[in-house]
């Protein structure tokens, strides 16, 4: 498990460090992988069933799935494969060693009991890296890159205190995230040919206000 | 004590007898006489304190208003007496030569420095608050006189005024300060006052106006403004004994503060421990930035302010966790700093003067091949510069040496909050050392370095002897305290003792060690102390408190390394001259790639040596571009270059002191210039508080 | 006096040039070339060691003092360096920290000498290796915080001595996120790809081969073998926290340790071979990380 929760951490750098696309799909697409095997790894005494169903799943959907759909997208929208941040990468990586400190203090000062800390730290970590990343890149794909990374987080919380909590708000927040990426699969076609590019940040050109407002936060 | 007094008034009466003295050969040897004689009074009371015997506080005579004209000299206040004691005499020698030249009328420079040096001697003296405030003021104010020696030049009028508004918002805080404290405690006795029994809530409020008022004065980020202005202005002598010794007053008064504020809060050793690593890494972010020397200079006692602090701060956050190690070299290691620094810093300040002198400029783009020229200079600066590095074998080493043994072993895993210590130290100092070095790579590379850069440079001629003797005797000392690190160790415990209120043990061991191996040929390092590595985890066979036998033990094993690297570097260079062929020289070009006229203009600047590192803290750094690159196919001439303003200044306190200049504009109506007007102010005022007073009684 | 220690420094004197013609070969074999013969770097040594020196006229004793200094710091870095259960000929509490300083010399020392020159392209080469060096320090002390949570503060040969099979079932991934840490910093601070290469020196790749240009005959001999010291001195460092030496019989310790180190030179040779090297504005982010590596290790330490 600790060796999961380091992978996870790590993953979340790459992601904050990265600067290619389908390197950061990939990347969360490992996450996904990985938030797969914690529960059985979690769960390894007494494996039951429903334990190896929502493993699997999520690997199906996480790691599988989802990463698809975004490199689909990708491919199809044909947009540069760099991603933009608003933040170089360098002082994004300083921030997330910030975030990860944060991270760490939340866990502890949590004082859940019988929860392991560091897989703990490692999903607010995530959660964290998740918000950062969305209001720091300037791409529609990557952030909703960014909200699976929170919402990885998320379920590695959940799996941290229980193994059947998980379970609904998974169900929930997937249906979101499908929907997400629909709808931003959507999105960058129209603005694609509307527009000819895809910031996320020029969808401020749309608004009546004559100040844009600041960019990169409302949509996901 | 006497004695220590009688120091402290030599050098006043002597540059008072120097005023009137027309010939200038006359008055800058009377001067620099009275501050020799001072500092050799002061010292013997300062050696035998520090070698043990107390001295017993002395009350003088008359009363102050809140308690007795008293003085005392302890472990702490003598070791402060160091840096001042090796640094002014020295400085003034210098200054004799430095000064010889100038046109100007030398009374009042002689009569300020000696002022300057009488009054931080008596300063580390002082048991009594008013008294303190009194000789505090006497130092700012000879200071700022002697920062505006130059007062014809425009910008030096400007950084003499700079940093009298910094050194009076200091003292303004400082005022508060005891007026609350003496409130509390009845007395103005630094006795009294440790017995004052403060709340804690209120003991963190002094200790906040503490920061504020000795941290102005010592240039912690942010409220090092005055610094970077002042210590370029005023002659090198000068600076060096300002940003060598005056600086660390600040220090000192922190730390006696704190003797009297009690039990310190952990926010307390937080909060300078942050102080500590902020004033650090941006105070050498900013040096790199830098183009002129002696701004580049007094950045740098920014930063090593910042290793002071953090120093310090571990030691509090020892006091508060009571972990010894911590106390000990934590405090140990910022204090012994204090007398590092003062020795290298006023050595670069003296090679930097130096350069000045000879060249003109202080402009290190304009500098550059001084080494073949000015050869004294040029090996004390290397020395220095190594030793503001923290390299061994000099002496930055030793006391940065003791902050990361502080750190490292007051880590332990159970307590997240000394790991959180421990990073900061570990990750902070690395850093910090790390961007030192290069900051100086590019202060003697470029400046000494390579082919002159101007006529200036190519024109420089080596300094006279009386600068260049002060120069060798402080790298000598640089050396010395390298290789005689545990003595230097047992210097600062007394100091520490003073601040830490622990009973250091183990010192008794420490001293029978033997320190040598000095003499021993380099590869003869026996393995005296290298035990066999145990079966049991390690941790478990050292004995936690005995910090100071450890780290001492560390220290002669370090120096006998040191003494091993400087006799093989010797023995490798001997070796490689007596090769077969080792002693051929052929002289030839550098290795350009071919191109066939280099000129010296084609050398690396110190701008573009620094770009990379400047580029990575552009976001605090804030580094404006002139200029920009040719274009075209017959380009006209470019140019490019950068500045690097400083941030707090630009961004906080230009902001705040408009604001407040805006907000207090209404007043200016009061103010009409005419004498009529303000007497009625004053009557008036009298009169007011004389019928408060009346009603008040009745 | 003990004689076993000086078994350690005796062997990197010996060895160290050989580890480069390893790597060399490994990279030859990728490139489908059969290489320079491993023993290359000896010949080189003797080659230059007989010869005469050439100077520039810019230059002054600075750049003749320097190679003495870098080598003399390699040479008492060795000193410092256990295998397994043997400890180093010095050693005591924070002897890890005059490692570190003591190869901040031998960097400040060649920095200056390539100053000396007044050649622009040192200039610059000296310009990238302070500024690589002050970001690979906070990593490399990070890394010895590890170690000293873990082990207790002492000398390094005592902490490298409570490494064994139970460390490993207990707190491996410490010392895999450690060791993996110091990798990036031999590749960093050894010239290596990705950061530089060490056969060129090209503008792009300008940082370590190009402040040794001005050197010939017994200084780039010194030179060349202070490199291959620095060399061992890190892969020295990796090998000790990778492989637990005290669960190995004694007579199998130094066999073993000379092992790894092989294997670490060959690890290299694979990394330069298959990875491009980096831009340079990409170098600070790599040793970022590998600061972030130590401090993930740190945070396992102590939540985990």
């Amino acid at each position: 498990m600790t060796v999961i929760s380091v992978l996870l951490i790590l993953s979340c750098l790459l992601l904050l460090g990265s600067s290619r696309l389908h390197v950061a799909i990939r990347v969360v697409a490992a996450q996904g992988l990985l938030l797969g095997v914690l529960p059985i790894v979690r769960s390894a005494e007494n494996l039951h069933v429903a334990i190896l169903i929502l493993g699997l799943s999520t690997i199906v959907s996480k790691g599988i799935l989802l990463p698809w759909l975004m490199n689909t997208c990708l491919r199809l929208s044909g947009i540069r494969r760099e991603i933009e941040p608003f933040v170089g990468f360098g002082p994004s990586l300083l921030c997330g060693t910030a975030l990860l400190g944060l991270a760490v203090w939340i866990a502890v000062r949590l004082q859940l009991p019988q929860v392991p800390l560091i897989l703990l730290t490692s999903s607010f970590f995530a959660i964290l890296v998740g918000l950062f990343l969305m209001v720091t890149r300037r791409k529609a794909i990557t952030q909703s890159l960014a909200y699976l990374v929170m919402e990885n987080g998320v379920y590695g919380v959940g799996i941290s205190m229980s193994l059947d909590f998980p379970f609904l708000v998974e169900l929930g927040i997937l249906l979101d995230v499908f929907v997400g990426v629909f709808l931003m699969g959507n999105l960058l076609f129209h603005l694609d040919r509307e527009f000819e590019h895809l910031d996320a940040d020029k969808l401020t050109e749309l608004s009546d206000l004559s100040e844009p407002a600041p960019a990169g936060e409302e949509r996901v | 004590m006497e004695l220590f007094i009688l120091g402290c008034v030599i050098p006043v009466v002597l540059g008072l007898g120097v005023l009137p003295i027309r010939r200038a050969q006359t008055a800058l040897w009377v001067a620099t006489l009275g501050v020799w004689l001072g500092c050799a009074c002061a010292a013997i009371p300062v050696v035998s304190v520090l070698t043990g015997h107390d001295l017993p506080l002395r009350q003088m005579a008359w009363n102050m208003p809140g308690g007795a004209l008293s003085f005392g000299l302890d472990g702490l206040s003598a070791f402060f007496c160091l840096p001042i004691l090796l640094v002014a005499p020295l400085a003034a020698l210098y200054g004799c030569a430095y000064l010889a030249h100038e046109k100007k009328r030398l009374g009042p420079v002689l009569f300020f420095y000696n002022v300057l040096t009488a009054s931080m001697l008596l300063l580390l003296v002082a048991r009594n608050g008013l008294l303190f405030l009194i000789v505090w003021e006497l130092m700012a104010v000879s200071s700022f006189f002697l920062v505006v020696f130059d007062d014809e030049k425009p910008h030096v009028r400007q950084a003499g005024w700079t940093y009298l508004v910094a050194t009076h918002i200091g003292t303004a805080a400082l005022l508060v300060l005891f007026a609350i404290l003496g409130q509390q405690a009845g007395s103005l006795d630094f006795e009294a006052l440790a017995k004052a029994g403060l709340s804690p809530a209120l003991a963190s409020v002094l200790f906040v106006l503490a920061v504020i008022g000795f941290g102005t004065k010592a240039g912690f980020m942010p409220l090092h403004v005055w610094l970077p202005e002042a210590h370029p202005a005023a002659p090198s002598h000068v600076s060096a004994l300002m940003s060598g010794v005056m600086i660390k007053t600040g220090i000192y008064g922190l730390l006696r503060l704190l003797t009297l504020l009690g039990n310190p809060a952990p926010a307390w050793g937080w909060t300078l421990v942050v102080i500590g690593l902020v004033s650090g890494i941006l105070g050498v972010a900013f040096a790199l930035a830098q183009h002129d020397l002696k701004r580049l200079l007094a950045y740098h006692s920014v930063e090593n302010i910042g290793i002071i602090t953090l120093g310090i701060g571990a030691g509090l956050l020892g006091l508060t966790w009571q972990q010894p190690v911590l106390i000990v070299l934590g405090l140990g290691g910022g204090i012994l700093h204090v007398l590092n620094h003062a020795i290298f810093k006023s050595l670069l300040f003296l090679g930097a003067g130096a350069v000045v002198h000879s060249t003109g400029t202080r402009d290190i783009d304009r500098l550059g091949g001084l080494i073949k020229s000015m050869r004294w200079t040029a090996v004390t600066f290397v020395v220095a510069s190594a030793a503001i590095s923290g390299l061994p074998p000099f002496n930055g080493f030793v006391s940065e040496f003791l902050i990361y043994f502080a750190g490292f072993s007051g880590a332990r895993a159970d307590a997240p909050q000394t790991v959180v210590l421990a990073i900061g130290i570990a990750a902070g100092l690395a850093l910090i050392g790390g961007l030192a070095a290069a900051c100086f790579a590019k202060a003697f590379g470029i400046v000494f370095l390579g082919e002159p850069r101007s006529a200036q440079a190519a024109g420089a001629r080596e300094v006279g002897p009386a600068m260049r003797w002060p120069m060798a005797a402080l790298a000598l000392a640089c050396l010395g305290i390298g290789l005689l690190a545990p003595a230097a160790v047992q210097t600062v415990l007394p100091a520490v003792r003073v601040v830490g209120h622990v009973p250091v043990t183990a010192t008794q061991e420490a001293t029978v060690l033997p320190t040598g191996g000095i003499a021993k040929p380099g590869l003869a390092m026996a393995a005296t102390d290298s035990d066999e590595p145990s079966p049991r985890p390690a941790a478990l066979t050292m004995p936690p408190t005995e910090p100071t036998t450890l780290a001492v033990r560390s220290l002669a094993a370090i120096v006998r390394v040191s003494a091993g690297l400087l006799v093989l570097a010797v023995g490798l260079f001997v070796i490689r001259r007596h090769l077969p062929r080792g002693s051929e020289e052929v002289a030839t070009g550098t290795w350009d790639c071919g191109y066939a006229r280099p000129t010296a203009r084609m050398q690396y600047t110190a701008s573009s040596f620094a770009q990379p590192l400047t580029d990575l803290f552009r976001l605090v750094l804030g580094t404006r571009k002139h200029g920009g690159v040719p274009e075209g196919f017959f380009p006209p001439p470019a140019t490019f270059e950068t500045h690097t303003p400083d941030t707090a200044r630009e961004h906080l306190f230009a902001p705040l002191l408009r604001l407040i200049d805006r907000s207090l504009a209404p007043l200016r109506r009061v103010q009409r210039g005419r004498i009529h007007e303000y007497l009625l102010y004053i009557a008036i005022v009298l009169v007011l508080l004389l019928i408060w007073k009346a009603g008040g009684r009745s | 006096m003990k004689i076993m220690p000086w078994a350690l420094p005796l062997a990197a004197w010996i060895l160290a040039p050989l580890m480069l013609g390893i790597i060399n070969r490994v990279k030859a074999f990728f490139a489908g070339r059969r290489g320079p013969s491993v023993w290359q770097l000896y010949y080189d040594l003797f080659k230059l060691l007989r010869k005469a020196s050439v100077y520039s006229r810019s230059t002054s004793p600075v750049i003749r003092v320097g190679p003495a200094v870098v080598l003399a710091c390699m040479i008492l870095a060795t000193l410092l360096l256990p295998w397994g259960g043997l400890a180093a000929p010095t050693t005591f509490t924070g002897d890890i920290i005059l490692l570190a300083y003591l190869l901040g010399l031998a960097r400040f020392a060649t920095v200056l000498a390539a100053l000396d020159t007044g050649s622009s392209f040192e200039g610059m080469g000296a310009s990238r290796e302070v500024q690589f060096a002050a970001l690979a320090e906070p990593s490399f002390f990070l890394g010895m915080l590890v170690l000293v949570l873990h082990f207790g503060f002492s000398g390094l040969s005592n902490m490298v001595a409570g490494i064994s099979l139970e460390t490993w079932q207990t707190s491996g991934v410490l010392l895999i996120l450690v060791a993996c840490s110091w990798f990036v910093l031999l590749l960093a601070e050894n010239c290596r790809i990705p950061v530089d290469d060490p056969n060129t020196h090209l503008e792009l790749t300008m940082i370590h081969e190009v402040m040794v240009l001005d050197y010939g005959g017994p200084d780039l001999a010194y030179v060349l073998y202070a490199a291959s010291l620095k060399m061992w001195i890190f892969a020295a460092l990796v090998v000790n926290l990778l492989v637990p030496m005290r669960s190995l019989a004694p007579w199998l310790q130094a066999p073993v340790f000379l092992a790894g180190i092989v294997l670490v030179m060959v690890l290299v040779g694979i990394v330069e071979s298959i990875v491009a090297r980096l831009r340079l504005q990409q170098v600070p982010k790599i040793l970022i990380g590998s600061a972030l590596l130590s401090l993930i290790a740190l945070i396992v330490r102590l939540v985990g």
